[in-house]
């Protein structure tokens, strides 16, 4: 058998686990791995300039692909910097890996240079973590950390080394086991859900008469959308989604109703109100989503779809709750349907017509007057300007810009859209744009931003320059911290405390000073073509700098307390 | 409403930490807990006492379902048959003087407490119960003698019949 130290196991551990990207920061405790790294043909290393966005680069390189990501840090503040990128993946379900140094074994506890309990200041936020004692153990831990974050409700695994164990000069035998192979006694996650649960669901989703299908992130993590589509034609179902479970069905289809919830569209919220069974698939009802609980969905029979058993009646309780892999329930409902011969109500034809019906009459909407760019509109101008090309993906930061790309953008196909739905982490958009580039190199990856959320990664222009990312970055740049402000201008009188970002930095010189392209919108007029400018020039990493509307407003708005449908529509409504 | 919890999990450093740590996370208390390695010791039995309704105790045994590390857990109020628990409790108290010394060895007596240490001062007595039962022992024992020092395990149980918990 081969004979390698321990250090050399954890790159071959990668390799033989067909990782080619890994995204890092070395240091003292970590580089007899990056010595080893230096040799191997078949792993690219990004250095980025942050621990954090590290691992948020290895998320969207997740996210995007369906693959592990994996991010490699030293001991310390390189893991403490990366607590917020692993609650961002640990909050929606994202597998990435996460390797860290750690001082050698006979150091640990004595508050030793860079010592920090890393398995212990990220356990709420991890899915599992190993600590090594030994070399023998880094192997190991680091195949079941891939198979932990990649099967059940997927997540983040934080694995710590050791620098003994990393010694270059101990060698022992090396074994390449495939996950496969991997057997953990206490870690069985369900993958087929319980037979008659699945006839009950398939019978009541026929016999329904105003059902609507609630899609979340697991569909997308699950790969279930081809299954998912197929359940909501066949049986002509109205789909609703969650933040995170955008671009998992056509936003441009008819039967697509839009995002739910706090920030939902009417027809979406009011399509889930007054349904009769709410079929949701990989959803966790989120207090964004349901609004005030004992109003939800109070006529609705509710059937819950999640391979996390405890996500089922965690917050809603379930009528018919199945848990399993989302793509191998709903292919199980498919054949149910088959086999019980069941197929689309045909009294569905008054259910539509009342969906078609507030479809109508309360449409998404903005000001289209106002001479100043209205955020929506830059939305609604990158997406047509992308229209029916298969090679776009979009992430988004976290404030009003977020928010407007759900509504607006129209997204054709899953895993094309990348949000930080569950943290609602500022700072991840550019960086997890960056992770989406380095796996998808052919991708026109454009990250949709505000001028809060970019400047708190904006340190990666640096790394985008040194490993050639280019990267499209939409700044909706209205002077201020939209979505806290806009709390401020409805409920607290205009009194915009730490809000008002009057001193960014020119946006366009930053680009230039990384090397980068930089441009710049001011007028409504010249808002297309900068755009299509941007697009256009793809080698370069450019900015875009577009000045927003400081008072606009993310509308329809869910009351506090109140129902799902029970939204604000203006200024006036509050 | 009083909870005791069961769990079997790995018997690897950080597992306990894990269970902890996600009853504060989910906001739940810890009355007391006990853990120790089983038969097989590659796996501890961990026991909580812990406060909640019935929909509560399902909400964090599912939780704990899901740490990677925890084989099984089981609620051990689910059975019908009814469990076996004790606690055990140590107490050192003064005690100075015949008439007082008589009288602690008596309330022993009574309870089936067991005297396992005496000094001309001082005893410690040794009592296995129920919670409840413990408590009125300390509360008899207080009122008799000055306490300097008690100790309690926490909570042991156990299904009765064959209902079991393993792996």
């Amino acid at each position: 058998m081969e004979k390698l130290n321990g250090s050399a196991q954890v790159i071959r551990t990668l390799e033989d686990l067909g990782v080619t990207e890994i995204f890092g920061y070395p240091g003292a405790a970590i580089v007899d791995i990056y010595d080893e790294l230096y040799s191997s043909k078949k792993i690219h290393h990004s250095l980025v300039r942050h621990e954090q966005a590290a691992v948020h680069m290895a998320d969207g390189y997740a996210r995007a692909t369906g693959k592990v990501g994996v991010a490699l840090v030293t001991s310390g503040p390189g893991a403490t910097n990366t607590v917020t990128a692993i609650a961002t993946a640990y909050m929606d379900s994202i597998p990435v890996v996460l390797i860290t140094g750690q001082v050698s074994t006979n150091l640990i506890g004595s508050d030793a240079f860079q010592e920090v309990d890393t398995v212990g200041v990220t356990r709420p936020v991890v899915k599992h973590s190993f600590l090594c004692k030994k070399p023998e153990d880094v192997a190991d831990f680091i195949r079941k950390a891939f198979y932990i974050a990649s099967t059940g409700r997927k997540g983040p695994v934080v694995v710590d080394i050791p620098k003994n164990c990393q010694n270059p000069r101990y060698f022992f035998d090396y074994e390449n086991i495939p996950l496969s192979e991997i057997h953990l006694r206490s870690y069985n996650p369900t993958v087929l859900g319980h037979k008659g649960q699945v006839k009950r669901a398939a019978t009541e989703l026929a016999k329904a008469k105003c059902p609507v299908l609630l899609v979340g992130g697991g569909v997308i993590q699950a790969d279930a959308c081809g299954e998912l589509q197929t359940l909501a034609r066949r049986m002509n179902l109205p789909v609703c989604s969650t933040l995170m479970g955008i671009s998992a069905y056509p936003s441009d289809d008819r039967q697509f109703l839009g995002l739910v919830g706090l920030h939902g569209l009417y027809t979406a919220n009011h399509a889930m109100h007054n349904c009769d069974l709410l079929f949701t698939v990989a959803v966790r009802f989120d207090d964004r989503v349901t609004n005030n609980v004992q109003k939800f969905c109070p006529k609705a029979k509710i059937v819950h779809i999640d391979v996390d058993p405890a996500s089922i009646s965690k917050v809603i309780h379930s009528d018919i709750p199945i848990v399993g892999d989302a793509k191998a329930v709903l292919n199980q409902v498919l054949d149910a349907l088959d086999e019980l011969k069941l197929s689309a109500n045909p009294e569905l034809d008054s259910w539509w017509e009342s969906i078609e019906q507030s479809r109508r009459e309360r449409p998404l909407t903005y000001n289209k007057n106002s001479k100043n760019i209205q955020p929506e509109e830059v939305i609604e101008a990158i997406s047509n300007a992308v229209l029916g090309r298969d090679d776009v993906y979009v992430t988004t930061d976290v404030g009003q810009h977020q928010i407007f790309t759900a509504q607006y953008f129209k997204f054709a196909h899953p895993r094309h859209f990348l949000t930080s739905g569950g943290l609602g982490t500022m700072g991840f958009g550019f960086p997890a744009a960056a992770g989406v580039k380095s796996a998808l190199p052919q991708a026109c990856v454009i990250c949709i931003t505000g001028d809060g959320s970019f400047q708190m990664n904006m340190q990666e222009l640096s790394t985008c320059k040194q490993y050639h990312l280019p990267v499209k970055i939409f700044i909706l740049d209205n002077h201020a911290l939209g979505m806290v402000r806009q709390f401020q201008t409805v409920f607290y009188k205009e009194r915009y405390s730490a809000t008002c970002l009057d001193d960014n930095p020119d946006f366009v010189k930053l680009a230039d000073a990384f090397g980068h392209k930089g441009l710049r919108v001011t007028e409504k007029k010249d808002l297309e073509e900068t755009i299509n400018k941007a697009l256009s020039l793809k080698d370069d990493l450019v900015i875009v700098d577009i000045r927003t509307d400081t008072d606009e407003i993310v509308f329809p708005w869910q009351r506090s307390g109140g129902s799902i449908e029970d939204q604000m529509f203006s200024k006036e409504d509050a | 409403m009083r909870q005791i919890i069961s769990i079997l999990l790995e018997n690897e450093t950080g597992a306990l930490s894990r269970v902890v740590g996600l009853f504060s996370q989910r906001g739940y208390n810890i009355e007391n807990i006990t853990a120790a390695p089983t038969e097989d010791n590659t796996i501890s039995r961990i026991t909580i006492l812990t406060q909640g309704d019935n929909v509560s105790v399902e909400r964090i045994t599912k939780q704990l379902h899901k740490l990677v590390n925890v084989i099984k857990v089981s609620s051990l109020e689910d059975d019908s048959q009814g469990i076996v628990e004790r606690e055990i409790l140590f107490i050192k108290v003064q005690c100075i003087g015949h008439t007082l010394r008589e009288e602690i060895k008596n309330l022993c007596d009574i309870f089936k407490a067991e005297i396992v240490d005496v000094t001309p001062e001082l005893y410690i007595l040794q009592y296995v119960n129920t919670s409840a039962e413990i408590d009125r022992f300390l509360k008899a024992i207080a009122e008799q003698a000055d306490v300097i020092e008690t100790v309690r395990s926490g909570v042991c149980g156990i299904f009765r019949g064959d209902h079991a918990l393993h792996s």
